[in-house]
C-alpha cells in the first residue's frame, strides 16, 4: 500500500506542475499589467505604494519565466506564498487559518448530501419505476436546479421574517465553543449538501439498479437473505464504488459552492478570504487561494482514489 | 442495419420519428423544451412584452407587494419586478446560449484531436484537462473576472473556455472507439486526410453527445453566470441579472420585500429545470451509453 501510495504521489506531480502553471498564466499574464489595473482603479492596496514598489514587490521586473521560477521555488522550498498587498501578512498563513473553516464546512455538507441521498437512492432504486421512484426523482431533479445561493438566501430572510431568527454572524472556531460553531455552520452545509444530494441521489439510484440485477444479488436472495442484509451488504457496498469517485469529482462543486455559501452565511473561510482579496484586488493572496483550492482538489480525488481498497477486495490485491 | 448506424443518424433517418420518439417517451422532455422555448421567447420579446421599462423608477410604487399592476411586486426604487425578470431572462438566454456553444465547440476541437490522434498529444492534453478540472468553475471565473474586471463578453469567453475544456473528455472518449470502427479505416486506407477524416467521418458520428453536451451546458453557464452576478462580479448594473436581482440593494430590502428574493429565484429554477429536463430526454433518446453520467 505505501508503494502505492508513493507511485500515486509521483504520477500527481506533472499534473501539479500544470496546476502552478495555470494558476500563474490566469493571474499574472492575462491582464498585460496588472500594475497599470491596480493604480487605475484606485484600489486602497496601490495607493499606499509607488509603481516601482509594486513592481518590485509583485516581481514584475523579471522575465516571465523568471518570475514564474521564483514564484514555484518560494513555494517548494520555504514554503512561502508571498505576503498579502494590504494587510502584509504571509498569505500561507491566512491559508492555513482559513482552510480548516472551509474543510469542515464542506464535511458537512458531503455528510448532509450523503444522508439525503443514499437512502433516498437505494429506496428509488429498490420499488424502480412505483410512485415513490417518480417522486424521489423528480425531487432530485429539482434540487439540481435550485441554485444554492438562492437556497441560502431564502434560508436566511424567511425565518428572519416569520420568526425573528437568524443565523448567528460573529464567528466561533469549532474548537473554542462547539455549540456555537454548530448552530453557525449546520444550516450551510445543509445548504450546500443539498446541492450536492441530487447527483449522489440519482448516481446511487443507477448504480443499485444495475447491481441488484446480477448474480450475485440473485444468489443472495435466493440463500434466503433478508432485504436488509441484501441490499446493505451484498449490493451497496459494490453500487458504492461509482459513487465514491463521483464525491471525488464533486469536490470542485464543493469548494466553488464553499464560495457563495461563505458570502451568505459570512463564515471566514477560504471562499471570504478569496472574495474579499478580489475586492482588493491582492493579487498574492488570489494566487495563493486559487493554487491550494486546486491542490486540495487533486489530494481529494487521490484519498478517494485509495478508499477504493476499502470498498473492493478487488482493487486491495491489485495494489 | 440500424444495428451499424450510430444513434443521431439513426434517429435522422427516421426523420420526424425523433420527435414523434420525444413525444411518446419523454412527455417531461417535451415540457422542458416547451419551457425553455417559453422563456426564450420571453427574452427576446422583452421590449414588446415587459409591462414596464426595467429601469423604470416609480418612487410612489416603492416596494410594493405583487399585485395585479405589479404582478411579482416592486423594489426599493419602484421598479416593476416582473419587467426586471423578463429581461433578466434576456440576459441569462443570451449568456447561457453563446457560452454554451462556445464552450461546445471548444470541446468538440479538443476532444477530437486529442482522441484522434491518442499517442503523445492525447497524452499532454489530458494531463492537462487533468489540471484544469481540479479548479473550480466559480474559482476561475472569479479569479479570470477579477483580473479582467465585469461584463459581458469576459463572462461568455471565460465561461466557454472554462466548461469547454473540462467537456473535451466526453467528446473524447466518443472519438477514441468511433476512431476503431471499419469505416475509418477505410478511409485511412483509401489515403484520405487526418482534416478529411475527422470532418466526413468522426465528426458525424460524435454528434450525440456533442449535441447532449451543448443542452446540458445551458443550465449548467446560466446557474454559473447568476451566481458570478450574485456576487457581484457578473454583469455590471443596472443590467437586471437574475444572480444580480439576489444581491446588492436587493439583498438589503429582502426583509422588507421576501417577493424580492422568491421571484429571481423561481425563474433561475425554473429555467435550469426546463434545459436539464429536456437535456435529460435528449440524451436518454440520442445516446444511451451517457445514461445517468451527470
Amino acid at each position: 500500500m505505501g508503494a502505492y501510495v508513493a507511485r500515486r504521489l509521483l504520477a500527481l506531480l506533472p499534473t501539479l506542475v500544470l496546476a502552478s502553471i495555470i494558476v500563474f498564466v490566469t493571474v499574472r499574464l492575462i491582464p498585460g499589467d496588472v500594475i497599470d489595473l491596480m493604480l487605475s482603479q484606485n484600489d486602497v492596496s496601490a495607493d499606499r505604494k509607488s509603481r516601482e514598489q509594486l513592481i518590485t514587490l509583485l516581481g514584475l521586473d523579471l522575465p516571465i519565466w523568471q518570475q514564474y521560477g521564483r514564484w514555484v521555488s518560494g513555494i517548494v522550498l520555504h514554503g512561502d506564498l508571498g505576503a498579502s498587498l494590504w494587510q502584509g501578512t504571509s498569505v500561507a498563513s491566512m491559508l492555513l487559518a482559513r482552510l480548516p473553516v472551509t474543510f469542515e464546512l464542506g464535511a458537512i455538507a458531503l455528510v448532509v448530501g450523503l444522508v439525503i441521498a443514499l437512502p433516498i437512492g437505494v429506496y428509488s432504486a429498490m420499488r424502480q419505476d412505483t410512485r415513490g421512484d417518480y417522486l424521489a426523482r423528480s425531487f432530485s431533479i429539482l434540487l439540481l436546479a435550485v441554485p444554492s445561493f438562492w437556497l441560502g438566501t431564502m434560508v436566511v430572510v424567511f425565518p428572519s421574517i416569520w420568526w425573528g431568527w437568524s443565523p448567528p454572524i460573529e464567528y466561533a472556531q469549532f474548537a473554542e465553543s462547539p455549540a456555537t460553531n454548530l448552530k453557525q455552520m449546520l444550516l450551510p452545509g445543509a445548504v450546500l449538501g443539498a446541492a450536492l444530494s441530487a447527483i449522489t441521489m440519482r448516481l446511487t439510484r443507477t448504480m443499485m439498479l444495475e447491481v441488484l440485477r446480477q448474480d450475485y444479488i440473485r444468489t443472495a436472495w435466493a440463500k434466503g437473505l433478508s432485504e436488509r442484509l441484501v441490499i446493505v451488504r451484498h449490493a451497496l457496498r459494490n453500487a458504492m464504488i461509482p459513487v465514491v469517485t463521483l464525491i471525488g469529482l464533486q469536490a470542485p462543486l464543493l469548494i466553488g459552492g464553499a464560495v457563495i455559501i461563505e458570502q451568505i452565511f459570512v463564515i471566514p473561510g477560504m471562499g471570504l478570504l478569496l472574495l474579499d482579496a478580489v475586492q482588493q484586488r491582492d493579487y498574492p493572496v488570489i494566487t495563493g487561494v486559487f493554487l491550494m483550492v486546486g491542490v486540495a482538489v487533486m489530494l481529494i480525488n487521490l484519498l478517494v482514489d485509495l478508499s477504493y481498497g476499502l470498498l473492493d477486495p478487488k482493487v486491495r490485491v491489485k495494489t | 442495419m440500424s444495428a451499424v448506424l450510430p444513434p443521431l443518424a439513426a434517429a435522422k433517418a427516421q426523420g420526424q420519428g425523433f420527435w414523434i420518439r420525444l413525444w411518446r417517451e419523454k412527455p417531461l422532455g417535451v415540457a422542458g423544451a416547451i419551457g425553455l422555448l417559453l422563456f426564450l421567447v420571453c427574452g427576446v420579446l422583452a421590449d414588446s412584452i415587459s409591462p414596464y421599462g426595467f429601469n423604470e423608477i416609480a418612487p410612489i410604487d416603492r416596494m410594493q407587494p405583487p399585485s395585479w399592476a405589479h404582478w411579482f411586486g416592486t423594489d426599493n426604487l419602484g421598479r416593476d419586478m416582473l419587467s426586471r425578470c423578463l429581461y433578466g431572462a434576456r440576459l441569462s438566454v443570451i449568456i447561457g446560449c453563446t457560452a454554451a456553444v462556445l464552450a461546445t465547440v471548444i470541446s468538440a476541437l479538443i476532444g477530437i484531436v486529442s482522441g484522434y490522434f491518442g499517442g503523445k498529444v492525447d497524452l499532454a492534453v489530458q494531463r492537462f484537462v487533468d489540471a484544469w478540472m481540479s479548479f473550480p468553475d466559480l474559482v476561475v471565473l472569479i479569479v479570470v473576472v477579477s483580473v479582467l474586471g465585469p461584463g459581458m463578453p469576459q463572462i461568455i469567453g471565460t465561461l466557454g473556455l472554462l466548461l469547454g475544456i473540462g467537456g473535451s473528455r466526453i467528446v473524447r472518449s466518443a472519438v477514441v472507439s468511433v476512431r476503431e470502427h471499419m469505416y475509418v479505416h477505410a478511409a485511412q486506407s483509401i489515403g484520405a486526410g487526418a482534416p478529411r477524416i475527422l470532418w466526413r467521418h468522426v465528426l458525424p458520428n460524435v454528434m450525440a453527445p456533442i449535441i447532449v453536451l451543448l443542452t446540458t451546458r445551458v443550465g449548467t453557464v446560466i446557474l454559473a453566470e447568476s451566481g458570478l452576478s450574485f456576487l457581484g462580479l457578473g454583469v455590471p448594473p443596472p443590467a437586471p441579472t437574475w444572480g444580480g436581482l439576489l444581491s446588492g440593494s436587493g439583498r438589503t430590502y429582502m426583509f422588507q420585500g421576501p417577493w424580492l428574493v422568491v421571484a429571481p429565484g423561481l425563474c433561475l429554477t425554473l429555467l435550469v429545470y426546463a434545459t436539464n429536463v429536456f437535456g435529460d430526454a435528449l440524451r436518454d433518446l440520442l445516446d444511451p451509453r451517457m445514461r445517468g453520467s451527470r
